[in-house]
């Protein structure tokens, strides 16, 4: 079987290999041409993912990565944590159907109750029994700008979850970790705001119209080529809402009898995108760049499954920055191999775009590479701009191509003119043709705030996912209970956090992201890490096992040395 | 003596019978020691074949060439505000091509609004509605949606095209049965498309069609009576049709909902604030129950000039998009601006029904003045407020129907009206409208 004998190759007898790099094997087959070696052997113990890289030559800088491992018993007490849960959850259900507790769940209008019902019942019941417990930490409504401290509003249950109400208070200067905010550009005073105005006053506000119709106004035309000139691209689109970007372009590039290779951990808009293109599917696992090249050589190798004709496109679609895990993709050995073997390649960069990079221009800066390596750069403008909407840049046909068949410019209406205004001011800033070094400063604050927080959190012993590098921190928690008591301990001293669970994470491996902002200063972060050091010593959320490099506070190292 | 003898002659069995023995050891010997072969994938590639054919294979071009002077690629740029008077491409036009049914575009109040929101709030929300992306403006706007439309809850979109395409696959599932117009949006189709159920489409406005194919269905269901029971079945009709313009016969439909007990969703984006006393869509228009309708999803991009859209219904229904809901879970909230100039359309809306019957009128006075032009036909009801020019005689080909009606549109511009040609994608689009 060809899969056995290319895993053969691929696993077995590499320690064979010679500085000439072609030895003959067992069984008479040539060792094979890959790009990368298989990883050695011997693998430190306690990391689930190489943080090596493969071809060190083609990195500038150190890639640092890491993804400890879960503690066995961790593992354990959180599969116990959820099967009490579940227990639970049955018992309540039980108690409902037999009316002996009282029902809050929205019921079916009488008339209509001999029809199918409209929801299975066991789809809900994560809904109804574990997420309804812990409700209280999503949907928080706020009534300020979402910048680097936030006003609450402020809200209590009566009834465990099922309804809220709004007390009238308002829970004022809560440190703000959760919003998207890298570069500080959501605020309502400055050059973006006062532009904004300008624009609203005299565009007004909505368009009505699709942008080939008579919704393509004059702002457009200038966002889009400033963009491109952001980007080092030759030509960019603009559309209204990030998701839809995604969900409707990828299917106007893509159709029957192209392959689409696309990351185990990418977002649902691509998944939907790449769904409704009608291709082939097939996933890589995360940022693992064997498991890409194997699949990139079978396909072309065996061609389309069952007809073996040869596929008409590969497509390779890699995000930035992983929002969930805070790994950055391994994108010069991606252009590397996307070069050998005449893929294209899709890079998403919803969260890198400003936020990583010397001078914010994303992932492609970041690493030092050439843009137009990309066939087509994505991104969204909701993170690092402070507005709404995404792009599509790349090579001046694709754009013109985009432009007459992408379903947005058919069929949906074309952004709002003052997010149009505030992605040109907050653009210009960055790239410092307003005369100001605003930009520059945002960008090394947030690098700055990045690397601080993220040495301080491992130095105090929490499990930290992802790059280095990354102003996404995922910290773990892993059971079911300190989800929501991690979201009140935190609100409670006034800091805001994202927790999330299962499903966006696998089961057992819920955590919590904060998001690093150029808006932070110095002092909040040091309060939001008091804070957080706190609750870690209250939940025991401490888990790592590492042998701390500096001994900065002697017993919490010594604690995670007695975890061994 | 005898027992020895007997042994021995036991022993010496008959020789074929030896002979046969020897022969199968022999076989077997054979083949422990003979190659195995697969039965199937026989052929394994060298690794020199694998690699000429790394080497051989060529993608197409990302992109097919487009050509130069396709009508589409060059939009016409509109300098100044989208209001009745447009500025196209230097020339300023009346505008009968935006969908600002109610004027509200520049209306000033709303724009008031909406700068008040700016200055406190800025422009972006910087998050999902999950996470700290739920402004008190987004619960307000809601909450003053589903009392308008008489509902108990709604829910909000930031992007009109998302608010069918995601509903949609939130409630109907691979396996789920959906009846569905054949001249429904684009929208709808992706919406269809995303979910995976099986589509079923009936003539358009033809409501015996329809009762055709659900009489089939039932009959099927009486053979399968446990997957009847678990097969959810919808219709999906808009109010008021885009594509050609007339309005769906909404008390038949619900009807024939509680006769074959299947669920309506009702896509109302050209109907919101343009039928009915009050505005509030076909089902005020028709004095239909507005409960009778599982889900009513619009867009507040037409009637309230702004961006986005809703979801109204009852909780029962509209709460489960809060969590499976796509374009609703993991997309940025609708920024806080747009929210409130949202809110003041509806106030003002609601503050002078009077509105609503001059547009009616309106609409009548152009519908009637439309008919007796020579060459071209008039598709749609005296109250929709977007009209459908048809060619009266196809000249067969469809490109050159659209430069003809191109040229239509290139005449009325030098004379200061503004059309515009309905754009559709031909590849993609399910059932093919005619160039207008």
């Amino acid at each position: 079987m060809t899969e056995s004998a290319t895993s053969k190759l691929l696993n077995g007898d590499i320690c064979h290999r010679t500085s000439n790099g072609k030895k003959a094997s067992k069984n008479g087959f040539v060792k094979d041409h890959s790009l990368f070696e298989q990883p050695q052997k011997y693998r430190r113990p306690r990391d689930k993912n190489q943080n090596v890289p493969h071809n060190s030559s083609l990195y500038k800088k150190p890639f640092v990565e890491s993804f400890e491992e879960t503690p066995l018993w961790v593992a354990v007490l959180t599969y116990m944590g959820y099967g009490i849960l579940t227990i639970f959850g049955y018992l309540r259900d039980f108690l409902r159907h037999w009316d002996i507790e009282k029902c809050h769940v929205a019921r079916e209008r009488d008339e209509q109750k001999d029809f199918v019902p409209l929801y299975q019942d066991f789809e809900n019941f994560y809904t109804r029994n574990l997420y309804m417990r812990i409700r209280d930490n999503w949907n928080r409504p706020i009534c300020s700008v979402p910048g680097a401290k936030v006003d609450l509003v402020e809200r209590v249950t009566h009834d465990y979850n099922w309804t809220f109400e709004h007390t009238g208070k308002v829970v004022k200067d809560v440190i703000n970790m959760g919003s998207y905010n890298y570069l500080g550009f959501a605020e309502n005073t400055g050059a973006c705001a006062d532009a904004a105005l300008e624009v609203t006053k005299m565009y007004g506000v909505g368009v009505g119209s699709t942008r080939c119709e008579m919704g393509n106004l004059d702002i457009h035309e200038e966002m889009e080529q400033l963009v491109a000139r952001f980007l080092g691209v030759e030509s960019a689109m603009a559309f209204g809402m990030g998701f839809a970007t995604n969900s409707m372009n990828i299917p106007a590039l893509m159709g029957k009898g192209c392959l689409i290779l696309s990351d185990e951990l990418n977002h649902t808009s691509l998944v939907l995108g790449a769904r409704l293109s009608g291709s082939t599917i097939r996933v890589f696992k995360h940022n693992n760049m064997q498991s890409l090249e194997k699949l990139l050589r079978d396909a072309i190798v065996h061609g389309q499954p069952r007809t073996h004709r040869p596929w008409k496109k590969i497509l390779i679609v890699v995000e930035g920055i992983y929002s969930m895990e805070g790994s950055i993709v391994r994108l010069p050995e991606v252009i590397a191999l996307k070069k050998r073997y005449k893929a294209y390649l899709y890079l998403d960069e919803a969260h890198s775009i400003g936020a990583l990079g010397p001078n914010g221009r994303g992932v492609v800066d970041y690493f030092g590479l050439d843009s137009k390596d990309v066939d087509i750069m994505m991104g969204t403008f909701t993170k690092s701009f402070g507005a709404a909407g995404g792009y599509i840049g790349g090579k001046k046909e694709l754009i013109d191509y985009l432009r007459r068949h992408s379903h947005s410019a058919m069929y949906a209406t074309s952004m709002s003119p003052p997010v149009a205004q505030q992605i040109i001011t907050s653009m210009k800033i960055i790239m410092g043709e307003d005369g100001t070094t605003l930009g520059a400063d945002r960008l090394r604050q947030l690098s700055q705030n990045t690397t601080f927080f993220r040495r301080r959190l491992h130095e105090m012993g929490f499990i930290i996912y992802g790059n280095d590098d990354s102003p996404v921190v995922p910290l773990m928690l892993y059971m079911p209970a300190k989800i929501g008591a991690f979201g009140r301990e935190m609100l409670k001293r006034n800091i805001g956090t994202v927790v999330v669970g299962f499903p966006a994470t696998p089961i057992i491996e819920s955590r919590a992201r904060f998001c690093v902002s150029a808006a932070h200063t110095r002092e909040m972060l040091d309060t939001a890490l008091e804070a957080i050091s706190e609750v870690g010593d209250l939940l025991q959320l401490k888990y790592s096992r590492r042998e701390q490099a500096l001994p900065s506070l002697g017993w919490m190292s010594e604690e995670s040395l007695l975890q061994d | 003596w005898c027992s020895q003898h007997d042994w021995v002659e036991d022993m010496s069995a008959p020789a074929y019978h030896l002979i046969l023995e020897g022969i199968l050891i022999l076989w077997i010997i054979r083949l422990l020691f003979s190659k195995t072969y697969k039965l199937h994938e026989t052929y394994k590639l060298t690794e020199k074949e694998k690699e000429e054919l790394i080497e051989e294979w060529q993608p197409e071009a990302l992109v097919p060439p487009v050509s130069k002077d396709y009508p589409t690629l060059n939009y016409d740029v509109v300098t100044g505000p989208p209001s009745h008077k447009i500025t196209i491409n230097g020339k300023d036009c009346i505008n009968f091509a935006s969908f600002n049914f109610l004027g509200l575009l520049d209306n000033e109040r709303v724009k008031q609004k909406a700068l008040a929101s700016l200055k406190k709030y800025g422009v972006g929300t910087c998050g999902p509605r999950g996470f700290y992306g739920t402004f008190d403006v987004h619960l307000e706007l809601e909450s003053r949606l589903s009392k308008f439309m008489k509902t108990e809850e709604a829910i909000l979109y930031s992007y009109g095209f998302a608010t069918i395409a995601s509903a949609i696959p939130a409630y109907s599932k691979r396996g789920d049965i959906i009846f569905v117009d054949e001249a429904a949006c684009f929208a709808i189709q992706k919406g269809l498309q995303a979910s995976r159920s099986l589509i079923k489409y009936f003539k358009h406005n033809d409501m015996e069609d329809l009762e055709r194919l659900l009489k089939e269905q039932e009959l099927e269901d009486l053979k399968n009576p446990r997957k009847a029971r678990v097969t959810r079945k919808f219709i999906v009709v808009e109010g008021l049709y885009i594509n050609t313009a007339d309005i769906c016969p909404l008390p038949e439909l619900v009807k024939l909902k509680y006769k074959y007990k299947v669920r309506i969703f009702l896509e109302e984006s050209m109907s919101f604030g343009v039928l009915g006393d009050h505005g509030r869509g076909v089902t005020e228009h028709f004095g239909v129950n507005i409960d009778d309708i599982d889900l009513i999803s619009a867009n507040m991009e037409n009637a309230l000039a702004s961006i986005g859209g809703f979801c109204c219904g009852r909780s029962f229904v509209i709460d489960h998009q809060r969590l499976s809901g796509q374009g609703y879970c993991f997309s940025a909230s609708l920024p806080p601006m747009l929210a409130a100039a949202a809110i003041e359309a509806l106030n003002i809306m609601e503050e002078d029904p009077d509105v609503f019957r001059v547009l009616r009128e309106k609409c009548k006075h152009v519908y009637n003045a439309l008919q007796g032009t020579p060459g071209l036909k008039l598709a749609g009801v005296p109250v929709a407020p977007a009209l459908h020019l048809e060619l009266e005689r196809s000249s067969g080909s469809r490109e050159s129907d659209m430069k003809q009606l191109r040229s239509v549109v290139d005449y009325c511009m030098e004379r200061h009206v503004a059309l515009t040609l309905a754009r559709c994608l031909e590849k993609e689009e399910r059932f093919l409208p005619p160039p207008r």
